[in-house]
């Protein structure tokens, strides 16, 4: 077979039926916006039990990976994602499935190279970047305040 | 009211997701690094953290409020100690949902049971 990318991406375009892209944009706004309510109802309950404005965030975020990461065991993460698209990827839930999902996945080979390592197959580059832009951003924040 | 905007905020953010699964080829992975670089360069630039106090977890649930975290955290470290807290504000500021999520990840993969089905 001889087609370069561009022509396989015209083909697979041609053959893959049009995306109801007004029905994807709005399944991603709903559910993105549901779980931000999620998260801000959460956020309320712990500002309300006397956490600090920071605390209350990092609980909030890891309440939402702790009900993540079960729904993604329970395998209804992934039923979601298949309507929710970027609304289920964007919010922190969709990153705590890209850790846990693969991590149960690839239990097969093994607690170290299947759970320990797979577990970063996505998580890996987004700390890698993060850090790294935001390290930067610290030395450029140092030199220049 | 609260809960309007983080709805609005938090939606549209996840739009912005949809718009480049729609209309690019790029995957998951490298949208997740895009949303998190984007939020720390947007609050290095001053402009999320007033998204945060408007809209709430509708701009720190999303990703691009994981990068907030990163680059608020790494602006107090300096502040409070120097350059040394270029290096350690980040992780820092992110370790107890980093430490969850592995957490989590390990748990889960020793608890349930891996469907078998091909996605």
């Amino acid at each position: 077979m001889n087609i370069t990318n561009k022509e396989y991406g015209e083909i697979t375009k041609r053959r893959s039926p049009n995306t109801k892209a007004g029905l994807s944009f709005t399944k991603a706004f709903l559910f993105g916006g549901a779980i931000c309510v999620v998260g801000e109802a959460f956020l309320n309950l712990y500002t309300h039990l006397g956490f600090t404005r920071i605390d209350s965030g990092t609980l909030t975020s890891m309440t939402l990976i702790f009900i993540a990461a079960i729904l993604t065991g329970l395998k209804l993460y992934d039923k979601m994602s298949k309507h929710g698209g970027a609304g289920t990827l964007v919010p922190i839930t969709g990153f705590a499935n890209a850790v846990v999902a693969p991590a149960l996945e690839y239990k097969t080979e093994g607690y170290i190279l299947g759970v320990g390592a797979k577990m970063f197959t996505i998580a890996g580059p987004v700390i890698v970047y993060g850090i790294a832009a935001s390290a930067l951003y610290g030395i450029l924040y140092y030199i220049m305040r | 009211m609260d809960y309007l905007w983080a709805f609005l905020i938090g939606g549209g953010i996840c739009l912005i997701g949809q718009a480049l699964i729609d209309y690019t080829r790029l995957t998951p992975a490298r949208i997740l690094v895009i949303f998190v670089v984007a939020g720390v360069v947007l609050t290095a630039l001053g402009w999320y953290e007033p998204l945060v106090d408007f809209a709430g977890a509708g701009a720190t649930v999303p990703l691009t409020g994981f990068g907030y975290l990163l680059a608020e955290g790494v602006r107090r470290s300096v502040d409070s100690g120097g350059l040394l807290g270029a290096f350690t504000g980040g992780l820092g500021a992110s370790a107890a949902g980093l430490e969850a999520v592995m957490i989590m990840g390990l748990i889960v993969a020793v608890l349930f049971k891996r469907g078998d089905k091909t996605t």
